[in-house]
């Protein structure tokens, strides 16, 4: 066998090395996404998949890379930090220098950890990780790396962003915090007490709660908790089938009080409040298609024809957008030289005019707040998962009121 | 008042659930003396069926037909699969039960994918039974009961009041001497695996819809079920009754205790703060660890009174 193919290497080899030079003009930037595929949050995860790839197939249409083209390959994590390490590695062998991942603050930092170590001892083979809703703030702040970019909003900034919006109302008198036991649910807890009490002190915290994320099937010995301690207002960072569970049993319940979420727009979660959520479920984002110009409403409705599913996921257009430009400006897609050009970059999405903060690669964008309201025709054009309900922009919060300081401290490759 | 009553209707109902599954392992494991780590992958296919079948033909049929076509399967299993590996012993009867279970997981993803079906309640009882003060009781968590309840009567009355029955409980204990008055013991063995998978199945038709269809639901269940029987006692049906109760009972007032030890401390006059050593142990509350009360429970047991509650014999 071996002797067969040696007449085969020197062509081969000759033939690459010809190909090469046309290659580095147009590039396949291929991209890792390493997300849950599989498990609670499959739906989730696939969901925000499509989104990404939806994004690519234009982004490459309109040459937002010049003429080089993203590929977009989703890597199971079943939603596990260890296995998202192996997906990690798995590929970079396959020689991915580009990773999308957002589901899950501590995959987050797992990853990041994995990818500084791997950059260190790899120069010249480094991989660039894109963060499109791991909102842990310690990830911009004291586990900062020059290797991650993160285009959602923080926990932190959306909790400024909810609480100033939550410090205008006067009806609110208690609050009941429940999330998930993990990173993010942790910051959450930790972030809605401190900025409450700034704002408005008077608020009565009636119930702080972790449960564990992806296992409890049943809410219901939650809400008749929430529902005995006389909450009039709900805070949650749930995502995914946590929401959606959470929401049916309080629907069941009967539980009246307001939710205040980061995630209510997320798969599976419209179906479970239907009407039982109007006008009751808020929810702190940097976007919703029913903005005052109904700005991206093109690309949800090509988004609906195409997989009739929603398109929520901005960060996958803000993302890629400054991927092209960065691909652009630097003239490789060279990771370190791309990483150098995204820092500082200004850009113009969806929801505005963005920065990518330099000194801790934090996004800066503005935030909505809106309202589950039935679909008018008017302020509330488009509808989720066929619900006939769609979500209300209450209102747009420019960038700066939501900026958080950073303690990030950024090492930069020399 | 009003949290204490909903809580126990919440508790009971989840409890009469896991009665359902662990009624059918418990017949099972007395009978033949097989821990069959199957059982919640049945309990899985039940939801699934139902699943495919309330979408051709509406809920109501698929109540009927998914525990009868389960309830078939698990009798293929044994008749083709159990008794042919039961000569060798116990230990590769419960390694098949054990690949067996694997074996089902991979399939229904391979039919229905990983991420969870879509399968609703039914409209006619989605909606409030009753106003308890301010709550509502969902209906269907009412109808779930009333299934269990209806399910644990009838296998009364068939264990007790007819001819099979009465075979059944002779078998439990003495198969030999049932087989030498000319019963066919392999055969009820047959009817009790089916029998009691078909419980499972009917459990996974009303558990599938109140809680989530998903790959993962056999896993979530199945420790479970495991601690409902050990507690109740081997092969007893009035102990996986009072256990699976007694656990839904406590994994739901659990979730609303807010008491850790550092709280147990302070209370009696100790300063505990952030800088205390094991702060991170002590601050945990009981609503925190109420995922692992069962299994302590279990642990318990097994120390204090390794028959169980209500079982008759040792180990």
């Amino acid at each position: 066998m071996a002797t067969q193919f040696k007449p085969l290497i020197i062509p081969l080899a000759l033939a690459a090395a010809f190909a090469l030079p046309g290659v580095a003009h147009a590039e396949v930037v291929k991209m890792a996404f390493i997300d849950p595929l599989s498990g609670p949050f499959a739906p989730v995860g696939q969901g925000i998949l499509k989104s990404w790839q939806f994004i690519a197939e234009k982004a490459n249409a309109e040459k937002w890379a010049g003429d080089n083209k993203f590929d977009i390959v989703g890597f199971d994590n079943k939603g596990s930090p260890q296995e998202s390490l192996s997906q990690l590695k798995a590929a970079i062998d396959q020689g991915y220098r580009y990773i999308i991942q957002g589901n899950g603050s501590g995959v987050a930092l797992a990853l990041v950890d994995a990818i500084n170590k791997h950059n260190e001892r790899n120069p010249g083979k480094e991989v660039l990780f894109l963060n499109y809703a791991a909102v842990d703030p310690d990830l911009t702040n004291s586990k900062c790396s020059f290797w991650h970019f993160r285009f959602d909003a923080n926990s932190d900034q959306k909790m400024e962003a909810m609480t100033s919006y939550m410090a205008k109302d006067q009806n609110i008198k208690k609050v009941y915090i429940i999330g998930q036991n993990y990173a993010f649910g942790h910051q959450v807890t930790r972030a809605a007490k401190e900025y409450l009490k700034l704002k408005r002190p008077d608020i009565q915290i009636v119930g702080d709660d972790l449960h564990p994320i992806g296992q409890v099937k049943d809410f219901s010995p939650y809400v008749a908790k929430i529902k005995a301690s006389g909450a009039d207002t709900v805070i949650t960072g749930n995502w995914g089938a946590d929401l959606a569970l959470l929401i049916k049993a309080a629907k069941d319940a009967d539980l009246k009080a307001n939710f205040y979420t980061y995630y209510g727009s997320t798969t599976g979660v419209p179906t479970a409040m239907g009407a039982a959520g109007a006008e009751r479920v808020k929810y702190a984002g940097y976007w919703n298609v029913n903005n005052e110009k109904f700005a991206g409403k093109d690309i949800v409705e090509a988004y609906k024809k195409k997989y009739n599913d929603d398109y929520y996921v901005l960060a996958t257009y803000t993302g890629l957008l400054m991927m092209g430009k960065a691909i652009k400006d630097a003239k490789t897609t060279d990771p370190v030289k791309v990483a150098f050009a995204l820092e500082g970059m200004k850009a113009t999405s969806l929801n505005g005019d963005v920065e990518m903060r330099k000194t801790d690669h934090q996004l800066q964008q503005p935030l909505y707040i809106a309202t589950w309201t039935k679909v008018n025709g008017k302020d509330v054009k488009y509808d989720q998962e066929n619900t006939g309900y769609g979500w209300k922009t209450d209102v747009k919060l420019d960038t700066y009121v939501a900026a958080q300081p950073t303690s990030c401290q950024m090492k930069r490759p020399s | 008042m009003e949290f204490t009553l909903i809580t126990l209707l919440n508790g009971m109902s989840y409890g009469l659930l896991l009665f359902m599954l662990s009624s059918g392992l418990t017949l099972i494991f007395s009978m033949m003396g097989v821990l069959n780590f199957a059982h919640a992958s049945f309990y899985m296919l039940g939801a699934y069926f139902a699943y495919a079948i309330s979408t051709k033909l509406g809920f109501w049929p698929a109540l009927i037909i998914a525990p009868l076509v389960v309830g078939v399967i698990g009798a293929v299993v044994e008749r083709y699969g159990l008794r042919s590996v039961h000569k060798y012993g116990h230990i590769p009867e419960l390694l098949f039960t054990f690949g067996l279970s694997y074996v089902m997981v991979e399939l229904v993803q391979l039919v229905w994918g990983r991420a969870a079906v879509p399968y609703p309640i039914p409209a006619e009882l989605d909606g409030p039974l009753f106003t308890l003060f301010t709550t509502t009781f969902p209906m269907y968590r009412g109808f779930m009961m009333l299934i269990a309840i209806l399910m644990l009567v009838s296998i009364f009355l068939v264990l007790t009041k007819t001819r099979i029955g009465l075979v059944i409980q002779a078998a439990l204990t003495h198969p030999d001497m049932v087989e030498a008055l000319g019963h066919n013991v392999p055969r009820v063995f047959m009817l009790v695996f089916g029998g009691g998978c078909a419980l499972a199945g009917l459990a996974g038709v009303i558990g599938g819809n109140a809680f989530v269809t998903e790959p993962g639901m056999a896993a979530t269940v199945g420790s479970i079920i495991f601690v409902v029987v050990v507690v109740g006692g081997m092969g007893s049906l009035v102990g996986a009754l009072l256990a699976s109760l007694l656990i839904g009972v406590l994994q739901t007032y659990a979730v609303a205790l807010d008491y850790s030890i550092a709280t147990l401390f302070t209370g009696l006059g100790a300063q505990i703060t952030s800088q205390t050593f094991g702060y991170p142990v002590l601050k945990l509350t009981i609503s925190q660890v109420a995922p692992i009360m069962p299994y302590l429970l279990l642990v318990l047991i097994l120390i204090f009174r390794p028959r169980g509650l209500m079982g008759t014999r040792e180990g």
